[in-house]
């Protein structure tokens, strides 16, 4: 087990600047995801830790060592893809001792190892099958024994779960975690499901076009989002934000309503500000409620456990999510009344300014 | 399909597409008559005397009647043309899967800036017929001291065979996801080592596509070894058959005797790697 530093590390393909200068500090045993939507340059570096593409510049750590011009085989890490990358000639059993046999570990050793790993991960029955008879969900254990049976410094997972469907992927995502629990190896995981990340990481790390947008445990950065964009993608359904004004009485909506504020924002009166609340974070008042938002209900989606509402309010639309059900109807009239301490403000940069 | 063609009749005036099927079936099947019968009419004449073989010529011969094959092999060269033919369409077939397997890699999985000439340049000799080329290719193997040997064949049909190999190879293993390399490369393996033992086992089927492909003209060729060879022990099959055709007399069932001995290796070879030849024409079409 080692920790992982990762020190202003760029990376360019030509003159496309696609990682600007990430640092990244991952503590010995511990689960870091990186998250971001597609292209932010999660996978590359991801790639880059593992050795299997080049370090423009910067630095990184594995251990002690810097790795930058280590070959993959040689900084002791195991890689889970997202296609599994199964050798498709090879069983199971064959493609989980496959590195051990270049490592030139003995033979009993190699098997001994192959049944340790494939007993803790239920696949004792599939040793002598061949990947193309497994099922998705078997695949991708035995990727995962594949890394297990190296007994590595650090894991690598690239979205271990996107080839999977809904059910499994819960399923699997347990399992990874449990996994992580009983041998506490350093994991760095990808993922562009912010729900995978919420559930499963120690830390995470939110990135976007290349840089590091925020560092934080899950309800950290769920609770105090360093910016807009952090906001808007951590949660699901996701943060709505209204954009308005600073005036003396509060938040000013772009029709002239106030939602008073608990504090006051660090920026003079008149500036632009986005006022950010979560959608259970909105409660549904009678119509002409004072301090509140007026709306109209567009949608209403029962979940079971809770029951989500669409609203059309001045600006957009507003996403509601109410743990009671509700007897409300499309085209009702409502307003929605902001919980108070649960508003974030951004200012026109987009960096959170306030909790309000 | 000779079941279904006989089924088909019933039905089809009811339905368009099944007479289409039908008269689909009746073309195999003509195709496969036309195709098949000269090879029947050589092996039931290796079986007759050259007398029967005019005489009745569709009778089914005495198949106990083997003199022609005992003579063949016992009072001819042709043992030593069938071991040259071997040692000729072997060496040649080897040398094109390896070198061609080894172009091919490159081309299809590292980049570089002369990936794209290389595999044209390979590409142009696929437009080449040497043939055309053959009297600078004499004079080629002469100054290499090459002529009236095997190796004049051989290296003539590498070269020949190479283009189609890497053109193929290159096709398919480009197909190969990038994921596996990496995942080898992680695991620890060398460069020729996932080569080796995660791409190729993966690359059968095109392998036996490029092999077949070039066996069966290498095999077949009566031209090269008509210029290159004259030493009677050097000669391949086909050059050699030639002398059981006499200037005034021919013995026409041992020459079909031979004919019969000569084909047989490639048509075997043929049915044993067929399923992979399949397998890789279909390769890619189902994921």
């Amino acid at each position: 087990m080692a920790n992982v530093s990762i020190h202003d590390v760029r990376k360019s393909f030509g003159t496309v600047s696609i990682i600007k200068g990430v640092d990244i500090d991952i503590q010995d045993g511990e689960f870091v995801i990186l998250v971001g939507p597609s292209g932010c340059g999660k996978s590359t570096l991801l790639r880059m830790i593992a050795g299997l593409e080049d370090i423009t510049s910067g630095d990184i750590r594995i251990g002690p060592r810097v790795v930058n011009d280590v070959p993959p085989k040689d900084r002791d890490i195991a890689m889970v893809f997202q296609s599994y990358a199964l050798y498709p000639h090879m069983t199971v059993a064959e493609n989980m001792a496959f590195s051990l046999k270049l490592k030139g570990v003995p033979q009993a050793e190699q098997k001994k190892r192959v049944t340790e790993a494939a007993n803790s991960l239920g696949l004792t029955p599939l040793l002598d099958r061949y990947p193309r008879q497994l099922s998705g969900g078997q695949r991708q254990r035995v990727a995962m024994g594949r890394a297990i049976v190296r007994d590595p410094q650090v894991f690598l997972f690239d979205e271990p779960l996107s080839n999977l469907d809904a059910k499994l992927r819960v399923q699997m995502r347990a399992e990874i975690k449990e996994l992580h629990q009983r041998l506490k190896t350093t994991t760095i995981y990808v993922t562009h499901d912010q729900i995978e990340a919420m559930t499963m990481a120690d830390k995470i790390v939110v990135m976007h076009d290349g840089v590091v947008e925020q560092i934080g445990a899950p309800l950290e950065l769920y609770d105090r989002p360093a910016n807009r964009f952090v906001a808007g993608f951590i949660g699901s359904p996701a943060m709505n934000f209204i954009d308005g004004r600073f005036g003396p009485g509060g938040f000013v909506l772009p029709s002239g309503a106030v939602l008073p504020l608990e504090v006051k924002p660090p920026v003079g009166l008149g500036s632009e500000i986005t006022y950010g609340i979560r959608p259970e974070h909105l409660q549904i008042a009678p119509a002409g409620t004072p301090d509140s938002i007026p709306a109209t209900v567009s949608v209403v989606e029962p979940t079971g456990s809770d029951t989500t509402l669409l609203v059309k309010a001045e600006g957009g639309s507003l996403t509601v999510v109410l743990r009671e059900r509700c007897a409300l109807k499309p085209g009702e009239a409502v307003a929605l009344k902001p919980v108070p301490h649960h508003a974030h403000l951004f200012d026109e940069h987009g960096t959170r300014i306030a909790t309000a | 399909m000779i079941a279904m063609a006989k089924s088909s009749p019933a039905s089809s005036s009811s339905r368009q597409p099944v007479s289409f099927a039908f008269l689909a079936q009746v073309i195999l099947i003509a195709n496969s008559f036309v195709m098949l019968y000269p090879v029947v009419v050589m092996v039931l004449s290796a079986f007759k005397t050259t007398g029967e073989i005019f005489e009745h010529p569709f009778a089914l011969p005495d198949f106990t009647q083997v003199h022609n094959f005992a003579k063949v092999l016992g009072e001819t060269s042709m043992p030593t043309y069938f071991v040259n033919s071997i040692i000729v369409t072997g060496i040649s077939i080897l040398l094109i899967l390896v070198l061609g397997t080894m172009a091919g890699y490159a081309v299809a999985r590292y980049e570089s800036r002369t990936n794209t000439f290389i595999l044209l340049f390979f590409l142009a000799g696929l437009m080449l017929p040497l043939k055309l080329a053959v009297i600078p290719l004499f004079i080629l193997l002469r100054d290499l001291n090459l002529l009236d040997s095997r190796w004049s064949l051989i290296v003539t049909y590498t070269a020949i065979g190479l283009p189609s190999a890497v053109f193929i190879m290159a096709g398919f293993l480009r197909s190969l996801p990038a994921e596996l390399e990496d995942a080898a490369r992680i695991d620890g393996a060398s460069e020729p080592r996932i080569m080796w033992s995660v791409m190729l086992p993966l690359a059968r089927p095109p392998m036996a596509i490029a092999a077949i492909q070039n066996a069966v003209p290498i095999w077949n060729d009566f031209f090269f070894p008509l210029v290159f060879i004259q030493t009677d022990s050097y000669k391949t099959l086909p050059q050699g058959l030639t002398t059981f055709m006499g200037e005034y007399t021919t013995d026409w069932g041992m020459l079909f005797a031979g004919l019969t001995i000569a084909a047989a290796p490639i048509t075997l070879l043929y049915i044993a790697l067929s399923r992979q030849f399949i397998q890789g024409m279909t390769a890619g079409a189902v994921k």
